[in-house]
């Protein structure tokens, strides 16, 4: 601080407060919400503090008292959601990290041409190509399967380029150590390289976990069957109930017990989750 | 292109290194990308059992759609909104933590966590407080005297979910702000400090020019956010309602396509997508070079 003026800290510290306030409004009332019966919610306006019906509700969100609300039971869809996002997340970090370690030690031919290849998914996100793609994956017979949500989803130029832009700071010497010491290439990707690059590689997981978990749109097409719903798309189908106004204190139980595991996820691992925003932007 | 000075040998191994990669690629975006490229230039009847080669019908079409070019006009509107209603309270939020010593690390963990909750959550947690008949910020809007109702009314979709869009984004943009002001040297500030500059001046005439690299990069990305990332908001909504009037381009897409069975409509707006996203990647990489001399 450079100057000491006691009424402007105070502003300060009011606006900062304000703005988490309006930041964790939403989910306070979401919380709020899940822990009333459903009289309680459509009869007027909701209450500020929460009910009494916590652990009904949490109980049957997650054991399938929601079958009326228009979805499977949360805890089905929370595991199929865990699947998917740990999927593409190691998905996603295996494949470009032996890519960028092709493209950046060897020399062969078309090395070039397939770095290119790589980038251009950069312009194509999923949003764009969304019939096409559909029509391959329902080719390929992988609708209503974890392969089909997570596998068209883990091609990455960001962590390619990630780690291609790591290995290139990593030093020559090493390479030439591990060489005369005998060393093939794998055994230096797997004994030097891939060690190294242990912090990049939590940092882009912490990233890559929240973005699968978070898929809407691709989980929402390729899945029919229940079984195979995803939670964050499951809540839309009990937003969306025809004809009846929606159970709103279950959606809400949902929605929370959706954001706990990102949430904690970006709370707990603080540090690398920024490291990893910031890397993966540049 | 750049690569190390000492390599390996290896014939077969590298091509074996990037095969996974290549064929997802491949098989999952440039091989369906062609396909929109190409079925935007056929005319398909929704049973799949005939096509014509129409050439450029379909874009022509589509601009002589109102409705397409209000989806326009509704996803600029939308992305301008949510763009400035998330970077200005970022900005301000940053500023402010940037000035506090003590609980700055507290703040900090309170602000960026939204960055966590899926777009398509936020917009049903604000759907829920808006909702006319039960919703907390409905109600208070009623007492002030205003009849909230996103279900009839365009514009109170609109703006419920351009708030639900940026609630979600301020914390990203809240991150790199920081990052931006603490990048900046102490010493210039407490030289304008000196001479008699006030927080005020300061930060207009010093920190916010500095900072204008960030601020750049941030407008390119929340523009890529609110124009493709935010298709789980439209969609667990409004559905692009009431009348067309949260209907962005992503959702029109899906919605001509999945719904409508326009193949070649919606694969030529695809197209049209695909375009922009490239023009976008390019300003970003345009940027970034930028950012190197600077």
């Amino acid at each position: 601080m450079i100057e000491n003026r006691p009424i402007f800290t105070a502003v300060t510290h009011v606006v900062l407060f304000l703005g988490v306030l309006v930041v964790a409004f939403p989910i306070w009332l979401a919380f709020v919400a899940s822990t009333y019966p459903v009289e309680g919610l459509v009869s007027g306006v909701l209450p500020l503090w929460p009910g009494d019906q916590f652990w009904e509700n949490y109980g049957s969100a997650l054991t399938g008292g929601v079958e009326a609300a228009g979805s499977p039971p949360v805890l089905l869809m929370m595991v199929n959601s865990m699947v998917m996002a740990l999927a593409i997340a190691t998905g996603k970090i295996a494949i470009s990290i032996i890519s960028a370690f092709a493209i950046v030690y060897f020399n062969f031919p078309f090395r070039v041409t397939a770095f290119w290849i790589i980038f251009i998914t950069l312009m194509l996100p999923v949003e764009v190509r969304i019939l096409p793609t559909y029509e391959v994956v329902a080719n390929l017979g992988m609708l209503d399967s974890y392969a089909g949500l997570a596998v068209p989803l883990i091609a990455s130029a960001t962590a390619t380029f990630l780690f291609r832009q790591f290995f290139l700071t990593v030093p020559d010497e090493l390479l030439e150590a591990a060489r005369i010491d005998g060393a093939g290439a794998l055994r230096f990707f797997w004994d030097i390289l891939l060690p190294l690059s242990r912090t990049n590689i939590a940092a882009l997981f912490v990233i890559l976990f929240i973005f699968g978990w978070n898929q809407y749109l691709w989980p929402l097409l390729v899945t029919t069957d229940e079984s195979y719903y995803t939670i964050v798309m499951g809540i839309q189908r009990m937003v969306a109930v025809p004809d009846s106004e929606p159970l709103w204190h279950l959606i809400m139980a949902t929605a929370i017990l959706a954001m706990i595991p990102p949430v904690f996820v970006v709370v707990a691992m603080q540090r690398l989750f920024v490291k990893g925003l910031v890397e993966t932007e540049k | 292109m750049q690569h190390k000075r000492v390599i390996f040998q290896g014939r077969a191994l590298p091509y074996m290194l990037v095969l996974p990669q290549l064929v997802i690629t491949l098989v999952f975006f440039i091989w369906p990308a062609s396909q929109a490229l190409y079925q935007s230039v056929l005319l398909q009847d929704p049973f799949g059992l005939g096509s014509n080669f129409v050439w450029f019908e379909n874009f022509e079409d589509l601009f002589a759609d109102p409705a397409y070019l209000a989806s326009f006009q509704t996803t600029i509107v939308f992305s301008l909104g949510v763009t400035a209603l998330s970077m200005v309270a970022a900005l301000v939020l940053a500023a402010m933590a940037d000035r506090v010593i003590r609980g700055a690390t507290g703040y900090k963990t309170l602000l960026i966590w939204p960055y966590a909750v899926a777009p398509a959550v936020a917009g049903v947690l604000w759907w829920f407080m808006f909702n006319p008949s039960i919703g907390v910020l409905a109600y208070g809007l009623q007492g002030l005297g205003y009849d909230w109702n996103h279900y009839l009314k365009g514009g109170d979709a609109m703006i419920l979910v351009i708030i639900a869009a940026a609630w979600k984004q301020v914390s990203y943009n809240f991150l790199f702000f920081l990052a931006g002001m603490q990048a900046i040297p102490k010493s210039l500030i407490e030289a304008a400090a000196i001479d008699g500059a006030g927080p005020v001046k300061r930060f207009w005439t010093i920190i916010f020019p500095l900072l204008s690299p960030t601020t750049f990069f941030l407008l390119v990305v929340n523009v890529v956010y609110a124009f493709f990332d935010t298709f789980g908001i439209i969609h667990a909504t409004t559905s692009g309602g009431p009348a067309q009037a949260t209907t962005i381009l992503v959702f029109k897409v899906y919605n001509d396509g999945f719904v409508g069975l326009d193949l070649g409509g919606s694969a030529a707006q695809s197209v049209i997508l695909m375009l922009i996203v490239i023009a976008l990647t390019v300003m970003q990489f345009r940027y970034i070079e930028r950012k190197v001399e600077y």
